[in-house]
């Protein structure tokens, strides 16, 4: 599947995260900032991960910014982005 | 040898005093009950006091993080090029960030404390000061002090107002922050105090320091800044998870089988624990149950109970806002107490009568025992302050804290630093259950008959893991960088510099 424009979601509110992807790089790219980052930085990054290879899309930029998001959170923050992206509207 | 008919075998003649207060010298010293006390100029007071490197200075925090006394005087020390100092504070704000400086370039060498906060914590956490940081409990530093384990060279004492005598209040003046409870010790004990006031009165009738163990007064424009002893976490959590947890808390105490005419409590300033008092107090009423005292750091919320009756009596060793400072200033049930009186192990203190504690955690681990000293990377962010002393005196001691927040679990396999010994945690409230300490079958057996929420301390943890995960391991390198004592003297914990 393809993006076919920036797009975002989430917010910085506590337990949130803010995800923005953008379409058109070589490879997947993951830039995450987290409050959790020691703790938890390689398990988020793995999550969003799994969300970019269930809509099977490549070469997207992911910035993150994360204020303790649980799992479940990250996954519907990167689905609503990535729905977002896909459409033509 | 001369025989003396009627007198002790072995006697010792009278050489010549030391000069240092815990022993029993002869007073009033030479300048006792005289205006010659008086100093305008810190520089000049400098002079006098004859400092030299490797001597120990203390300070205490009643100003919290508004205090300009600790700054003040050791920019000018610093300015001396004094070196390998020993800090003897009783706890280290961020208002305080010059010292980094002072850590940096030697001045300072080592640093006691309770508490520590902000750019000083982090330096040390990052190994820059030359020897141990060594973080005791408020207790604690009363007992290492009388015990001599260490000798106060000066101490340095916030007043907010002093007579010429050097009876110190810290009830009234501009700069009024009520209890200074954690200075007494200091003035009785150190070889030179030091008042620093911004205001001058004639004849305190009223004191909490005797003006005995004040050698020298120095007049300054400024001692801080009032407001900001409030410290930032003095109100009520808004956020619904604390209200439910301080419910929670509440129902514990009401069915622990304490909770009976004449019970005594204390509360932390953090926002659950300030929604502990309220819920209580609701309870106080419906129950017409009434307490004998509160005590510990008070807030306008104690204030309020003690004033409509719910408690007889506060006993305050610090004021934790305005309100307190008011109450403690104006109403003769509001007692301010030394630390020596809240929590030295060798006193009659008053943590031994507590019957319930609240406190806080940053972690917990599966035999309870409690970090409140470092954050859950390791970085140190606090200090036991009262935790571990009042835990030891509580007959219940609760940890109310969320199971996780913002990704961050509370419960751990292991605490990166042991602050309270999990023998003395009784019950740890979280939204989504109580557990209770295994030792205290008491507890668990009338709890049990309520419909709390009980589970063990290890089924909260599997919820939390579900749906946190588990963290990654934070790295440590084998340098030490504090040393942490538990109220009798004993090394409880150490903490370690991170690993890059």
């Amino acid at each position: 599947m393809k993006l076919n424009k920036p797009a975002k979601a989430g917010t910085y509110e506590s337990n949130d995260i803010y995800i923005m992807i953008f379409p058109g790089y070589n490879s997947n790219i993951i830039e995450l900032e987290s409050v959790v980052y020691e703790t938890f930085g390689e398990q988020i990054k793995s999550v969003i991960n799994e969300s970019l290879n269930l809509f099977q899309l490549t070469g997207v930029l992911v910035k993150a910014i994360d204020k303790g998001a649980l799992d479940f959170t990250i996954r519907a923050r990167m689905t609503t982005a990535i729905k977002r992206g896909m459409s033509n509207e | 040898m001369m025989k003396i008919n009627g007198y002790k075998d072995n006697y010792e003649m009278f050489v010549k005093s030391s000069g240092n207060k815990s022993l029993p010298v002869i007073k009033p010293k030479e300048y006792n009950f005289n205006e010659k006390k008086l100093r305008k100029n810190l520089t000049q007071l400098l002079d006098e006091l004859d400092l030299k490197d490797g001597m120990t200075l203390s300070f205490h925090h009643h100003l919290r993080n508004g205090d300009h006394v600790l700054n003040m005087v050791m920019e000018e020390i610093e300015k001396r090029k004094l070196k390998d100092l020993t800090l003897y504070a009783s706890s280290i704000f961020p208002i305080h960030s010059p010292l980094v400086r002072m850590i940096e370039n030697g001045t300072i060498s080592q640093v006691y404390s309770a508490y520590v906060s902000g750019p000083v914590a982090k330096a040390i956490s990052e190994g820059k000061m030359e020897k141990v940081l060594v973080m005791h409990t408020h207790g604690g530093r009363v007992r290492i002090i009388e015990m001599g384990e260490v000798t106060i060279d000066v101490a340095f004492i916030g007043a907010p107002t002093c007579d010429l005598f050097g009876n110190i209040s810290g009830k009234i003046g501009k700069n009024a922050c009520g209890a200074i409870g954690y200075a007494v010790t200091d003035a009785q004990y150190a070889k030179k105090s030091v008042a620093i006031t911004d205001n001058i009165v004639e004849g305190l009738a009223n004191y909490d320091i005797d003006g005995k163990y004040i050698d020298y007064i120095l007049k300054v424009n400024s001692i801080g800044d009032a407001q900001g002893i409030v410290s930032g976490t003095t109100q009520i959590t808004k956020n619904p998870i604390g209200l439910k947890i301080a419910r929670l808390t509440t129902e514990v105490i009401k069915n622990s089988g304490y909770f009976v005419n004449g019970f005594s409590f204390q509360t932390g300033a953090g926002g659950i624990s300030l929604a502990v008092a309220k819920y209580l107090k609701d309870l106080m009423k419906e129950t017409n149950i009434k307490g004998s005292f509160a005590s510990g750091g008070i807030t306008s919320y104690l204030v309020e109970m003690l004033e409509e009756g719910y408690f007889e009596k506060l006993f305050d060793v610090q004021c934790f806002d305005l309100e307190a400072v008011r109450s403690i200033r104006d109403n003769g049930n509001h007692i301010p107490i030394s630390a020596s009186k809240y929590a030295n192990i060798n006193d009659d203190c008053v943590v031994n009568d507590l019957d319930f504690v609240i406190l806080g955690a940053t972690e917990i681990d599966l035999h309870f025992n409690v970090n409140v000293t470092t954050s859950s990377t390791g970085e140190i962010m606090g200090g036991s302050g009262g935790h571990s002393d009042t835990s030891y005196g509580s007959k219940v001691t609760i940890v109310v804290s969320q199971l996780f927040n913002a990704r961050i679990p509370v419960i751990k396999d292991q605490v990166i630093c042991k602050t309270t010994p999990g023998e003395t945690v009784d019950v740890l409230v979280t939204e989504r259950g109580i557990a209770i300490n295994p030792l205290r079958l008491d507890l668990i057996e009338r709890l049990k008959k309520t419909n709390l929420p009980l589970k063990t301390i290890r089924e909260l943890k599997a919820i939390s893991d579900e749906l946190v995960g588990i963290p990654q391991e934070i790295p440590f390198t084998d340098q030490v960088i504090a040393v942490v004592e538990y109220r009798d003297g004993s090394v409880i914990d150490f903490i370690y510099k991170k690993a890059l």
